[in-house]
């Protein structure tokens, strides 16, 4: 019987693939003993049980399974323990190349937050209140901005509120300034575009907290930098899609007019292809500016100021009504950008006349 | 013609696929269209087209969707690269411009117009209008000056403000044309032009650009799938079919002479009367004397239709045929009525019945 072979075979304290190792004369080379090799956590607590453990009938021939019979394969935290020590290798590399090169990051997250802070709310509010007006040239809109606005202040959530616009604004008009040149670049060849979306989609998919650590490890956690480079990694990403889209989609007839009208590469990207682009470019930028928000709360585990750190300390200390007050703050904010940003898309749409 | 033409194609091949080149040479070799697609995978655009379009004429390309005609005209200003042949403008070989030569030759040489109209939505339509001489940059003030004045000379005074957008189809045709004549190029492109228009704004179109034409004398060319418009408007009317030149010529002879069953197809659906001229069914006098018993003079380049109503379809009358008011041959009513039949119409009515 099956069952009784087994209960032999752990009785003698052989592993299942010692056989596969014997066949394949390889007993040498995986160096004998093969007990010396670390123990896994299920060999421990089975030792400490007093059995021996036992595993399925037919285990998976895991770099752990593999290595009970043969000391010479390396277990699976010798990887992840490899990846680790490789990127500690590499780091003062990274390091002394990174450092200087985003350190202007630093600054501007620091000026931004010390400039919405400095000035006095009878400034701000009413400066937000004619940007929102001008941007979106609506009145609902504005006069919902006001409100919001108001209403935060009155809670006394108007400086964290400032700190996490200010972080925004950095970060969004950063991610633009970036993603949009990438994204022509990608709209003009083909190979670059092949490259670059799997990194994208690497950034959108990879869970947030997982890319905190390798920037832990990089930058000190009192740096701003930490979470400016984080949020931009985030937010990046639809801005440079919708680009890449937008000229992509432009009308082939007109940009074939353009060729045969004779423009140079830079006449037809600038009179026609960027503004025949510039609604999707928008619906870019409205999404980066979301997600960059999404962001920074998360970012709030990593020292950045600003509403998340009420809705962390409501997490930390189970403050329920801090935790709360600061979500509705973070909803109303969300609503204010996105509106604005909208009106703001709509409008480009309009003179833009599209048939 | 004494003058040299003033483009010239020579033995233009175009291939779409992979390797063209090697297509090229099983193509040479008499493989055709549909067997270089089965075998190869190549699709044949073009083969073999030798055309001479005239100065101050207008050269129709015509034939049916697929014929290669878009592919034609997009060579003659290398929006498409053909795989082997010469393209002579005034004599000089535009396969041999650099990047900034064809540029150049795009910016002051040719203007195009195109089937969808291809306007900037996002400029006004005087800004569309300028569009040429602003690729070139020229002065901001010409650049006004010259699109008014083409804009009103295509009816379209007082929508210089406009967007596209706002335009009925005809109209921003117009800019097209507009836009064509403000870079105020020899060669003209016209690429399925009125295409997209509907049948009154087409015959309104087709009549604005032969009298630009009477005025401008441009080179033009002009592709079209509708046989009505290439008689129209045509000097010189080459017809394609699976991207070979199946007859050139001048209209009339071909509408007399189809040498293709395609184009023989093709004509039998014609207004004959509409489109046939008393010059190419009348008798050349060739020195001698007009007749004595004329029912009247009638001028050469009438259409046949306009005789007929003339006569009252009375078919025993004859016509001095004149040009410029010299009489140069004779018109019988009964060989116009001839001319109206088609070779082989009468076979396919009766093939039909």
């Amino acid at each position: 019987m099956a069952g009784g072979g087994l209960a032999d075979f752990k009785g003698t304290g052989m592993a299942f693939y010692d056989g596969l190792f014997e066949a394949l004369g390889l007993e040498d080379w995986c160096g004998g003993d093969a007990s010396s090799a670390p123990l896994s956590m299920a060999d421990l607590l089975a030792q400490n049980s007093g059995d021996e453990a036992t595993g399925p009938i037919f285990p998976f021939p895991s770099l752990d399974n593999l290595n009970e019979s043969c000391a010479a394969v390396s277990q699976t935290r010798d990887l992840t323990k490899g990846i680790e020590d490789s990127f500690l290798a590499a780091k003062p590399a990274l390091q002394t190349v990174l450092d200087p090169v985003t350190q202007p990051l630093s600054w501007l997250l620091d000026g931004a937050l010390w400039t919405f802070n400095a000035i006095p709310w009878w400034i701000m509010i009413p400066l937000l209140v004619v940007v929102s007006w001008y941007a979106s040239r609506s009145k609902g809109v504005t006069i919902f901005v006001a409100v919001s606005i108001l209403l935060m202040a009155f809670v006394d959530h108007y400086d964290v509120a400032m700190q996490t616009l200010s972080i925004i604004f950095v970060c969004t008009s950063i991610s633009v300034l970036i993603g949009v040149p990438v994204g022509i670049a990608m709209s003009k060849s083909d190979r670059l575009q092949r490259a670059i979306v799997p990194v994208l989609d690497l950034l959108q998919t990879l869970p947030t907290f997982v890319y905190l650590i390798p920037l832990i490890f990089l930058f000190s956690v009192t740096e701003s930098k930490l979470y400016g480079i984080a949020i931009i990694l985030y937010a990046i990403v639809p801005v440079i899609r919708l680009t890449d889209l937008g000229i992509r989609l432009v009308d082939q007839d007109v940009v074939e007019a353009a060729n045969a009208f004779g423009m140079t590469s830079r006449q037809k990207l600038t009179g026609v292809e960027l503004p025949l682009a510039l609604p999707n470019i928008m619906a870019g930028v409205n999404q980066t500016i979301m997600m960059s928000l999404a962001m920074v709360v998360i970012a709030s585990l990593v020292s950045a100021p600003g509403l998340g750190v009420n809705v962390l300390r409501g997490i930390r200390n189970l403050e329920l009504g801090v935790g709360i007050v600061a979500g509705i703050g973070i909803v109303l904010l969300a609503v204010i950008l996105d509106r604005v940003s909208k009106a703001a898309l709509s409008r480009v749409d309009m003179t833009n006349m599209k048939h | 013609m004494t003058q040299d033409p003033k483009v010239r194609l020579r033995g233009l091949y175009k291939i779409f696929g992979n390797d063209p080149a090697e297509a090229l040479k099983f193509v040479k070799q008499g493989v055709g269209k549909e067997q270089l697609l089965v075998d190869h995978q190549h699709v044949l655009g073009l083969q073999d087209i030798n055309v001479d379009m005239q100065e101050g004429e207008i050269t129709v390309v015509m034939g049916l969707s697929g014929s290669g005609k878009s592919t034609l005209i997009r060579h003659l200003n290398r929006l498409i690269e053909p795989t082997d042949g010469e393209i002579l403008l005034d004599g000089e070989d535009v396969m041999k411009l650099s990047e900034d030569g064809l540029r150049q030759l795009r910016q002051k040489k040719m203007s195009m117009v195109f089937q969808k109209f291809a306007l900037l939505p996002h400029r006004t339509v005087l800004q569309n209008a300028a569009m040429a001489m602003k690729v070139r940059g020229e002065p901001e003030a010409d650049q006004t000056r010259e699109a008014k004045k083409w804009l009103d000379r295509v009816g379209l005074t007082g929508y210089e403000n406009h967007y596209p957008v706002q335009l009925s189809g005809g109209m921003q045709q117009r800019v097209g044309i507009a836009r064509a004549l403000t870079a105020n190029t020899d060669i003209m492109l016209m690429d399925e032009a009125f295409s997209a228009l509907d049948p009154l704004i087409r015959t309104d179109m087709q009549d604005l650009l032969l009298e630009l034409q009477t005025e401008l004398h441009k080179t033009i060319i002009f592709i079209t799938h509708d046989l009505d418009e290439a008689l129209k408007l045509a000097d010189h009317l080459v017809i394609l079919k699976d991207g070979r030149v199946v007859q050139q010529g001048e209209p009339q002879e071909i509408l007399l002479e189809p040498n293709d069953p395609y184009i023989e197809d093709f004509v039998s659906d014609i207004n004959r009367a509409r489109v046939l001229k008393v010059r190419s069914v009348m008798e050349p006098l060739n020195g001698g004397k007009a007749p004595k018993d004329a029912a009247g003079e009638v001028d050469q380049n009438e259409s046949l239709e306009k005789i007929i109503a003339r006569s009252g379809g009375d078919t025993t009358h004859t016509y001095t045929v004149t040009k410029d008011g010299e009489p140069v041959g004779t018109l019988e009513m009964k060989s116009l009525v001839r001319a109206l039949v088609p070779r082989v119409a009468s076979e396919a009515g009766a093939r039909k019945s």
